[in-house]
């Protein structure tokens, strides 16, 4: 239980800071540490699997490319007090828009919060902690599914290429 | 708290030795890099300090020790002296999931036989591809927080190649898993005991030759080894990503990158090379085979940096990304119709 609120308090303060603090590098690593909380968390949950997938997807492939673009672009001190008066996003309209929808999650995490049992430990039955069950489950009973992720991330792949060249052919 | 089993005595002793043979595995390394170099362009290399100049590499740590530490002004404070830091531990910790010899009792020391590994996870393999994805982070904040041109282009190139090579890696991993059936490396190993014909090993190289060369290509590309060692590459960047870097903190990246080579080599030699089976020595000493198999794949790795030039950077990228990616794809589905069409 200790442990739990360990993961869980580094999770939350860590993606806390992500925007609390203006570096963007600082934003990036703080979001790996949040993530890492988190598979720690599923290592708890008897999910080994999920929490190394969790690992090798988000923090050690997604955010190498995040990291890599706020490198390269090497911004870090670039919104200093004016730049952040004059942007779009501090008019009143976006603002009201923005508190609207905050709002709105904080009843949402409240109503999950308030249904949700008080069970914590392993999860029941060893489906998740198996490699095995979760492949099976994948390819035969959310088939369809998983075969509807693959064709939109190859969309996005598509995409994206697209795009780049378009860049390429004007310059 | 356990209670304090013979067990748990054994599996503490198993850390301490696995992290110091470790620590003396790159110090060896380093005498074995110099003295090899030197062989191959006609040289002696160093040969004053201790017999054969085996003391050399703790001269130089000594050296290192009371060298100044440096920081440049302009350089990110935390994030600089983190940097070295993330990269040793990622090397130390991939290490722990790696079998290195088959259970044992110790000479009837223990009542029950014991796995010579640090921690056997039946993820071990995932675990491995994980700690070698955080590991870039090691390179790309030192090349950040370091605030110079040089460290940064070596920072930027080290992401991209990681990301690119990353990818061959894994399919090369993938395959050999189908063909081991399980994602924990004690199972891979035992599934290539015994022998075909009654005289050739049962390894996975000899199913997987493809896999093997794709996985030690990337495996090099990975760990930042000439011909592929373009985040430090000396001609062009100084030194790349540590350019800024002295004392320990600098011996923390040269330790990481060797303990990188010994994790790399000794998961290829669970995974492709049969681990600790070997003919002539009972199960029990197994591990002087995982030894000599670890042993010929470093000096493999050595002999590569001295023979080959660095490719340029281009090059590294369509290699990776036009020949050796489509390559390990291809290796994985046939793999794949093979155990399902074939059962091999």
């Amino acid at each position: 239980m200790t442990l739990f609120y360990l993961f869980a308090a580094v999770a939350v303060i860590a993606s806390l800071l992500v925007i609390a603090q203006r570096n963007p590098i600082y934003s990036v690593l703080l979001l790996i540490a949040s993530f890492g909380a988190l598979s720690g968390l599923y290592v708890m949950l008897d999910a080994p699997f999920v929490a190394v997938t969790q690992i090798i997807v988000y923090a050690g492939a997604i955010m190498v490319l995040f990291l890599f673009v706020v490198m390269l672009l090497h911004a870090p001190a670039e919104e200093t007090e004016h730049d952040e008066k004059i942007h779009p996003l501090r008019r009143a309209g976006p603002m009201r828009f923005g508190a609207a929808l905050a709002a709105a999650l904080v009843v949402e995490l409240l109503w999950a919060l308030t249904r949700a049992g008080g069970e914590t430990g392993p999860f029941p039955g060893a489906a998740v902690s198996s490699v095995r069950a979760i492949g099976r489950a994948l390819f035969t009973e959310y088939a369809f599914q998983f075969e509807v992720t693959s064709i939109l991330i190859l969309v996005a792949m598509v995409g994206a290429v697209v795009l780049a060249k378009r860049e390429a052919a004007k310059s | 708290m356990p209670a304090i089993t013979p067990l748990l005595i054994a599996q503490l002793v198993i850390i301490v030795v696995v992290f110091h043979a470790l620590l003396l595995a790159a110090a060896a390394m380093v005498w074995v890099e110099r003295r090899l170099a030197a062989a191959l362009q006609q040289r002696l290399g160093p040969i004053r300090v201790g017999w054969q100049g085996l003391l050399q590499p703790f001269a130089d740590v000594i050296k290192l020790m009371f060298k100044e530490e440096l920081r440049p002004k302009a350089a990110d404070a935390l994030l600089f002296g983190l940097a070295p830091i993330i990269s040793a531990t990622c090397a130390f910790s991939a290490f722990a999931v790696v079998p290195f010899g088959a259970a044992t009792t110790f000479f009837g020391l223990l009542s029950e036989p014991m796995k010579l590994q640090v921690a056997d996870v039946n993820v071990a393999v995932l675990v491995i591809f994980g700690i070698a994805s955080m590991s870039v982070y090691g390179i790309v904040l030192a090349g950040w927080s370091s605030n110079s041109k040089y460290s940064l282009i070596g920072g930027l190139r080290s992401s991209a190649q990681m990301i690119s090579y990353e990818l061959s890696y894994g399919m090369a991993l993938a395959a050999v898993l189908i063909l081991g059936n399980s994602l924990s490396l004690t199972e891979i190993v035992n599934g290539q005991s015994g022998y075909w014909l009654g005289f050739i090993p049962k390894w996975f190289i000899f199913i997987q030759p493809l896999g093997f060369l794709i996985y030690l290509t990337a495996g090099i590309a990975e760990t930042n080894r000439a011909p592929f060692d373009f985040p430090e590459a000396e001609q062009e960047l100084v030194a790349g990503y540590h350019t800024e870097y002295s004392s320990m903190s600098f011996a923390m990246f040269f330790l990481a990158e060797y303990i990188n080579m010994v994790t790399v080599s000794a998961v290829a030699t669970d995974l492709f090379l049969g681990g600790w089976y070997g003919p002539f020595l009972p199960e029990s000493l197994g591990w002087i085979w995982f030894l000599l198999k670890v042993g010929a794949l470093l000096f493999f790795y050595v002999w590569m940096r001295w023979t080959l030039p660095r490719y340029r950077y281009d090059q590294l990228m369509a290699f990776g990304w036009k020949v050796l990616l489509p390559l390990s794809v291809l290796n994985l589905l046939a793999t794949a119709a093979g155990v399902l069409y074939f059962g091999i």
